[in-house]
């Protein structure tokens, strides 16, 4: 099957098929000049042009000429292949053709809607035909070898995107490892009060998903924890998980919190990573009363037992004995199938834009901040007030912070105009201060979206469009003394104003995660430019990535509201149980072999494969290339110093004929 | 092939590009989806990762009758394959050296990290290589001899490259 032994016959009958894709490519190439010109080219029996090569009718001129026995390979000049090459493949073998004598030609991307002139477009799209015919006429056919996929899927990161995605699968009656780097899981939902637009109570909606997956049969959770491993590929991973200790043993704590209690410091002394900095917690806490697990964390960089002396009053009064202060980090291994990334974003670091005075004024919030303060379960206990405790009089929201902007984002993060309408809600009952929202635009497409800012107009909420150039405390006129100034352009009446205000609360946009970049090299994904992980495509693959058996779900791919991130985890789920459902997966046949004559055992080929694929007969003394390891890159085959190892569907007499093609036409 | 080796103002450069799988020629797909338009100078072969790039593809490009190579690959430590780039890289440099010596000007040959999100790169580059080939003119009758003469020797130091890198 895999051999060059039979060279390009001279009985190889290639049928040529150019797509207009309606006026996309025709629109910008003569046609009919290409299909002159491959009648032309040695081989090729048949070359036509249809309007859509990918619609059916298009896929039945490919399968009619098969069948009548007029050709045995076939090029299609159309989109790229990493668009239709399935589609064509699968056509052909329909026609009980087989799927590998085939080649595209990317005339849409790579020509018509890159290039200018309608002549060099020809030029360019007549050459990459005759490249894609020079090269097929050496095509094997070639079989899709099959292996199963483990039903078991891996979901990093517990936010709703992860929750969701979780308790779809395993409702659908398979194993899930859900693995969230916090203490606990319910990622940013889990700090909000009330979410937009219909303010329904955060906490009602997400915890009991939250005690769901803590209680699922088929979940395991693994909380406090990092993926530090991930080998192998789609329908077969292998995963390493890192479950850092938490000194208090999991299955032993019964969330009690007596342990918190007892602990020799009295009042809560260090930040509190969960509010934001607005509290301070215990060196033994958890991050908030329905945290899940609700199992005590003990922080060794604070608890006087790991620095000093400590009598352990925490462990004297557990009465399940649970705190374990040897307990040691530990490494799990299990095997997936596929893997759903939900790692979120984080949100912009407002002293970035340093004129809004974050960190230097008292009274100048972030957003998320703000969501604790009105929080019941806050800090706070849901009261909005200032650094000195009294309830504000006047706040201003100022929209799209780190959002839209040159110097820090370009994107729209898509969330903050609708939080900011929630939040100037939540301020005004609380505290019926007046409020102001400084805008851009106001964004607010979604179900209910816009009917929620007309009503907040109602409200009696101010609206004042303009981007603001500082927050200041620099007071012009009596009434701005002790108050923080807004200085803004309001663009609708067209002048400067100066809005005193006792509080600031800033709309902080989202962005990736500082560690999105190690996250997607050890998942073998891509980033955007701006480090959301990047999808297949944007609108017909939003889920998959590049790496077959990898999903994305939730902000991690984009800026993203509750309503989108629990929509994406859903088809994430579907995508992962599709894949399980067929019990297999088809590898790509683009494996490396050897043709043994030519091979001297030097072993330069397995030495270099980054799969461990290639061992030595050693009776033979030649390589062997281990076809289900092997994953197709080709290096191997660049270093033999024999040209005995070949790739298929790359070998080197494919790409020296297409090299040679591409230069014929130019 | 007429005028080829005949410097005018209306030459055009014959660029071949080899391009990744799973980031450039990505790239180069998104630079389609976004409508940036470039010189068509450039065309592209598809190889799995650049890893696969055996420094013959490049002298046979040259030999075949381009005046450049281009290649692209994904960013260091971005490899679909782990590590094809930095082979790829270390028989790069060597094939420099080899196409130094026989009187190839080093702008004819370039190898770039362009990732799937950087359309706009595959664009630049494309765009910058074509203006630089076209200012050093046609790739000479007496370079091809050159790469015909001492196309044996070249493979070899390819794949002294990857040999040495193995160990
Ligand atoms: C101030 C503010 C207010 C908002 N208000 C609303 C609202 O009212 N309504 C609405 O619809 N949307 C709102 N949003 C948007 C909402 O927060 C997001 O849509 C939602 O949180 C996205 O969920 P997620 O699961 O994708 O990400 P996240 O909530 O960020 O969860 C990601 C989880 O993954 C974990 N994680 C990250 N990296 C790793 C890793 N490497 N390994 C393991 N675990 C990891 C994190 O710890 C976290 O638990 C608001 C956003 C902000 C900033
Ligand atoms: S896959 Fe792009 S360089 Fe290896």
């Amino acid at each position: 099957m895999s051999s060059l032994d039979n060279k390009h016959n001279g009985s190889a009958r290639v049928g040529v098929y150019i797509c207009h894709c309606g006026i996309n490519i025709a629109g910008k190439v003569h046609i009919q000049d290409v299909v002159d010109i491959a009648k032309k080219l040695p081989g090729v029996t048949v070359a036509k042009e249809y309007k859509f090569m990918c619609s059916d009718p298009g896929q039945e001129i490919i399968q009619e000429d098969i069948k009548k026995g007029l050709i045995d390979r076939v090029v299609v000049a159309s989109c790229s292949p990493l668009m239709h090459e399935p589609t064509f493949r699968g056509a052909m073998a329909k026609a009980d053709g087989n799927p590998f004598m085939f080649q595209m030609a990317n005339i849409r991307e790579h020509v018509s809607w890159v290039t200018k002139d309608k002549g060099l477009a020809t030029d360019k799209s007549k050459a990459l035909v005759a490249a894609a015919v020079a090269r097929v006429m050496f095509h094997q056919p070639l079989t899709k070898t099959q292996v199963p996929v483990n039903p078991n899927v891996l979901i990093v990161g517990g936010g709703i995107a992860g929750i969701h995605a979780a308790l779809t699968m395993a409702n659908a009656g398979k194993k899930v490892y859900l693995v969230e780097r916090e203490p606990t899981i319910g990622g940013h939902m889990a700090k909000f009060d009330k979410t937009f637009p219909t303010l329904d109570c955060s906490a009602c909606i997400l915890t009991p998903k939250m005690s769901a997956v803590r209680a699922h049969p088929n979940i395991t959770l693994w909380t406090y924890s990092d993926v530090v491993g991930v080998d192998g590929f789609v329908g077969n991973f292998k995963i390493k998980v890192k479950l850092r200790p938490r000194y208090v043993i999991e299955e032993e704590c019964v969330g009690c919190l007596e342990c918190i209690e007892a602990c020799i410091f009295k009042h809560g002394k260090f930040k509190d990573e969960f509010n934001v900095g607005l509290a301070k917690r215990k060196p033994i806490y958890v991050p908030f009363p329905q945290a899940t697990p609700l199992v005590a964390v003990i922080d060794p960089e604070t608890c006087a037992y790991f620095r000093a002396k400590c009598k352990k009053p925490c462990a004297d009064v557990c009465e399940k004995k649970a705190i374990d202060f040897n307990q040691k980090e530990e490494i799990v291994e299990v095997d997936v199938g596929s893997i759903i990334l939900a790692t979120g974003f984080k949100t912009f670091d407002a002293s970035r834009v340093a004129r809004y005075g974050y960190g230097k004024y008292p009274n100048v919030y972030t957003s998320l901040e703000v969501e604790r303060l009105v929080n019941a379960a806050g800090p706070t206990g849901g009261e909005v007030v200032l650094a000195n405790g009294k309830k504000p009089k006047s706040v201003a929201i100022i929209h799209c912070v780190g959002s839209r902007d040159a110097n820090s984002n370009k994107y729209c993060s898509k969330v903050c105009c609708m939080y900011s309408l929630k939040l100037a809600h939540l301020v005004k009952e609380r505290t019926e201060a007046d409020v102001y929202n400084f805008y851009i635009d106001m964004r607010t497409p979604g179900k209910g979206y816009e009917e929620f800012y007309e009503r907040l107009l109602l409200e009696g909420i101010n609206f004042i469009r303009g981007r603001v150039a500082e927050v200041t405390d620099w007071a012009m006129t009596p009434d701005e003394e002790e108050k923080l100034v807004i200085r803004a352009e309001d663009t609708l009446v067209g002048k400067v104003r100066r809005i005193p205000v006792d509080m600031v609360v800033l709309a902080v946009g989202m962005e990736a995660q500082p560690d999105a970049d190690d996250v997607r090299r050890m998942f073998n994904i891509s980033c955007s430019h701006e480090g959301w992980f990047l999808e297949r495509h944007p609108k017909l693959a939003p889920v998959s990535t590049l790496t077959d058996g990898v999903f994305l779900a939730g902000a991690c791919q984009g800026p993203k509201d509750i309503p989108d991130s629990v929509a994406q985890a859903g088809a994430a789920a579907a995508e992962a149980l599709a894949l399980i459902d067929i019990g297999h997966v088809e590898l790509e046949p683009n494996t490396a072999f050897v043709r043994d004559e030519f091979c001297s055992g030097c072993r330069t080929c397995m030495n270099i494969c980054p799969f461990s694929a290639i061992a030595i007969d050693t009776e033979k003394d030649t390589a062997v290339v281990n076809g289900a390891l092997c994953k197709g890159c080709g290096t191997c085959v660049a270093a033999c110093p024999s040209g005995a190892l070949q790739q298929n569907l790359f070998t080197d007499e494919q790409i020296f004929h297409e090299i040679e093609g591409v230069m014929n036409y130019v | 092939m007429s005028d080829k080796n005949v410097a005018g103002s209306d030459f055009e450069p014959r660029i071949v590009a080899f391009f990744c799988n799973w980031c450039t020629y990505t790239a180069a797909d998104l630079a389609g989806t976004a409508r940036m338009v470039y010189a068509p100078n450039a065309r592209v072969v598809r190889i799995m990762c650049s890893g696969r790039l055996d420094p013959q593809f490049v002298l046979a490009a040259l030999r075949k009758g381009a005046d450049g190579v281009l290649i692209g690959g994904c960013h260091p430590g971005d490899c679909h394959y782990q590590e094809g780039n930095y082979k790829a890289l270390r028989r790069f440099t060597l094939l420099k050296t080899l196409l130094a010596a026989m009187g190839i000007e080093e702008e004819r040959v370039r190898l770039e990290w362009i990732a799937a999100s950087e359309g706009d790169k595959v664009q630049r580059v494309i765009n910058e290589m074509t203006e630089q080939v076209r200012k050093l003119g046609p790739l000479r009758l007496e370079q091809i001899h050159q790469i015909e003469g001492s196309h044996h020797s070249a493979a070899q130091v390819g794949k002294h490259a990857v040999m040495e890198g193995a160990v």
